[in-house]
């Protein structure tokens, strides 16, 4: 069997390379997706441990997380469509009229 | 305790995929030093089924696939908690049926606006 | 673990505002879709929330579905604070969207969802539960935020608050992950005990966790230094959505944040209490100084909305039932006056104006003497002028806080509400002593905006002459804690 501490690597390097991506990245849709690598770092992190600790919660958990980040993606789409059709961009630095 | 385990199980895994890397470089590579090279126009045409290619390959795609493929992923994504349910149904009785009926319903008063709205019709 | 809790029918009964509100969120849906008549829609939507608040003081209180959803006074109450927000709400919009040129169905179903969630979230035993209210609460007010699709203010302001919230998420799922890890499960009571029994509070896995949560509920909260996206956001959406936000899913977010720090981390109160001592001066000091600077009351608005999530985190910093019934009050008697001046604004707002800079208010007392009076009325209780409901509201915050030993933030908090006084009084000196700059239109006034209105000064006076029974209310809700 593979020690969590594996799993717990492998999850905090997504974790992070979505952190970074997030507050780097300026093209609105890559944001999305490195949030996305977020949410699945922590859900590594709720299968490994359910695994570890023969308890299924952590798996519950990561059923209503996957469910939960597809409406996320719907609504973030939409979002991000509704703003394409006013302003033609998907950059975040263009995207600048509120501000002050 | 990082250091303590080794793989050993999947060292085999490891060899595969080493190999296969190994294979495929090296070939490639020999076989730059035999084969004829004698590219013209034809040869260098990205190949579309024999057909000659149109347009650009990365051509943009409809909106319309996107409002589709959004309401895909929200109803297919969904259905993962019929599995689970369908396991304990037999312990839960009763309680349970009439859960996943309202959750049922839930999505089908989804289905329905998206219905209405139109987003199921390609051209509106 | 593997035992299966005795779940029955009847546990039903304890869900049953929540059920009632999504019920009427679903017939919204429907009825839109089928009937043409959307006068209707904001009227059944008041009617529902009623229903829901009548059966809310009706239910049965106790702890169903395994752990997972407790109805206890404490939820009782902050439901009772959404659940007003949301009638506001309500009431603000019924004209509110014909000049805006909303759509009604959308707009009426996401706002009740959205309080479904609310609900969940308050009632939260367990963090699958906290979690799964909290998303349903925010991707119905992302939606509501960008339901002005035509304007792009509005799809930045949507798009913003989106993906804050979405990063949020994130960091709070993998802090309850950590936290899961550690302690091996996701209920909260059960999580005070492990943390005790397992001996994780200098655990730094454990406290990376425990940040994790916190910087998302200050996200939530827009707690600084992770406000930057609310002033965007509350400018951008739609003035009705603005005032909600400001009221109901702040409420819903402290009633977590004080749940799970109170309920499930109390032990760790050493490492948390002075983070939210520093958050809380740091809020207060952003939102106060920075709403100097603003020509637009929305805007001004919502950096005070910023401040005055800084008062309240106060309470949460006590770390005690003194302290978060104080919190509890606070948040109540923010939601009226809160929802008065945005009932102003919205009032204000027609086809030529929107009533959001602050230069529309000049000269106000002139053409529209009560509703200039009423916006004083209002604004004197943000700045807590001692009769008013506001200042009873802010005396038991530092009350509490000084209790708990945090002289030093008190004092803070007082300097930050002198600084407040200038940016508020700004208003009522436009108002009484200057002159128009343009000609103002008559102010029409709906049924609904009536209502507000009455509703809001009713509360207002109501609890600057009897305090009493609401922050009795509020403490009683602690002691099963």
């Amino acid at each position: 069997m593979i020690p969590v501490t594996w799993y717990l690597a492998l999850s905090i390097i997504l974790f992070s390379i979505g952190m970074y991506g997030f507050l780097t990245r300026r093209n609105v849709i890559i944001m999305f997706l490195c949030i996305e690598l977020m949410l699945n770092a922590a859900n590594l992190n709720f299968v490994a441990f359910s695994h570890y600790l023969t308890d299924l919660h952590g798996q519950v958990m990561t059923f209503f997380i996957i469910a939960v980040a597809a409406a996320e993606a719907a609504i973030g789409l939409g979002i991000v469509l509704a703003l394409f059709r006013n302003r033609r961009t998907v950059y975040s630095d263009e995207i600048n009229q509120l501000r002050g | 305790m990082p250091g303590a385990f080794l793989p050993s199980e999947y060292l085999a895994i490891l060899m595969l995929l080493l190999v296969g890397i190994a294979f495929g470089v090296i070939t490639l590579w020999i076989g730059r030093y035999f084969r004829v090279q004698r590219p013209y126009f034809e040869k260098l045409v990205a190949y579309e089924s024999g057909n000659p290619p149109t347009e650009a390959p990365r051509m943009r795609f409809s909106v319309k696939f996107y409002t589709i493929a959004i309401l895909f992923i929200v109803f297919d994504v969904e259905a993962i908690f019929l599995y689970p349910w369908a396991l304990v149904y037999d312990k839960l009785g009763m309680f349970a049926l009439v859960e996943m009926f309202i959750f049922i319903i839930l999505l089908l008063v989804g289905f329905i606006y998206a219905w209405k709205k139109g987003n199921l019709q390609w051209d509106k | 673990m593997n035992t299966f809790s005795p779940f029955t029918l009847s546990s039903l009964s304890f869900l049953g505002p929540e059920l009632v509100l999504l019920s009427v969120g679903i017939l919204l849906i429907v009825v839109d879709l089928f009937f043409e008549n959307r006068l209707l829609l904001p009227w059944l939507t008041a009617a529902g929330t009623l229903v829901s608040l009548v059966l809310l003081f009706n239910s049965p209180s106790g702890i169903v579905f395994g752990y997972m959803y407790v109805v206890d006074a404490y939820s009782v109450f902050f439901k009772m604070v959404c659940l007003v927000g949301v009638l506001f709400t309500v009431l603000l919009s019924e004209r509110y969207l014909t000049t805006e040129k909303l759509r009604h169905g959308e707009y009426y179903s996401l706002l009740v969802f959205s309080t479904v969630g609310m609900m969940a979230m308050v009632s939260g035993g367990d963090l699958i539960v906290v979690y799964l209210g909290l998303e349903l609460m925010a991707l119905s007010v992302y939606c509501l935020v960008g339901l002005l699709k035509q304007d792009s203010r509005s799809n930045e302001a949507s798009l913003k608050y989106f993906l804050m919230g979405a990063f949020s998420t994130g960091l709070l799922l993998y802090g309850i992950s950590l936290i899961y890890g550690l302690t091996g499960t996701t209920d909260l009571s059960m999580l005070s005990q492990r943390v005790v029994s397992l001996d994780l509070i200098n655990n730094h896995a454990f406290l990376v966790g425990l940040g994790l949560v916190l910087v998302a509920f200050c996200f939530k909260v827009a707690a600084a230094p992770f406000h930057m996206w609310a002033p965007d956001v509350y400018e951008g959406a739609p003035s009705s959505i603005t005032a909600f936000m400001a009221v109901a899913p702040k409420a819903a977010a402290f009633a977590v944040l004080g749940r799970v720090l109170i309920m499930g981390f109390a032990d760790v109160h050493i490492h948390w209490g002075p983070i939210i001592a520093f958050l809380a001066v740091l809020t207060m000091a952003i939102g106060n100084i920075a709403a100097i600077a603003q020509k637009s009351l929305k805007r001004m608005l919502a950096y005070s909305s910023i401040a005055h999530a800084g008062y309240a985190l106060l309470g949460i910093l006590a770390g005690n039932n003194e302290g978060l019934s104080a919190t509890m009050n606070y948040l109540f008697i923010y939601a009226f006056m809160n929802m008065g001046a945005f009932a102003i604004l919205i009032l204000l707002c027609d086809n030529k104006r929107r009533g959001e800079q602050l230069d529309d208010y000049r000269g106000l007392a002139k053409t529209n003497p009560l509703v200039a009076a009423l916006m004083l009325v209002f604004l004197f209780s943000l700045v807590g002028l001692p009769p008013t409901a506001g200042f009873i509201g802010k005396f038991y915050l530092l009350v509490a806080a000084i209790h708990a030993g945090y002289i030093v933030t008190v004092v803070a908090a007082m300097i930050f509400s002198v600084i407040s006084a200038y940016y508020y009084l700004r208003v009522v000196r436009y108002m009484y002593f200057e002159n128009a700059v343009q000609e103002t239109a008559a102010v029409s006034i709906s049924p609904g905006m009536t209502a507000a209105l009455v509703l809001a000064m009713i509360g207002m006076i109501g609890m600057a002459t009897f305090p009493g029974p609401i922050l009795s209310f509020a403490g009683k809700s602690l002691i099963g804690f």
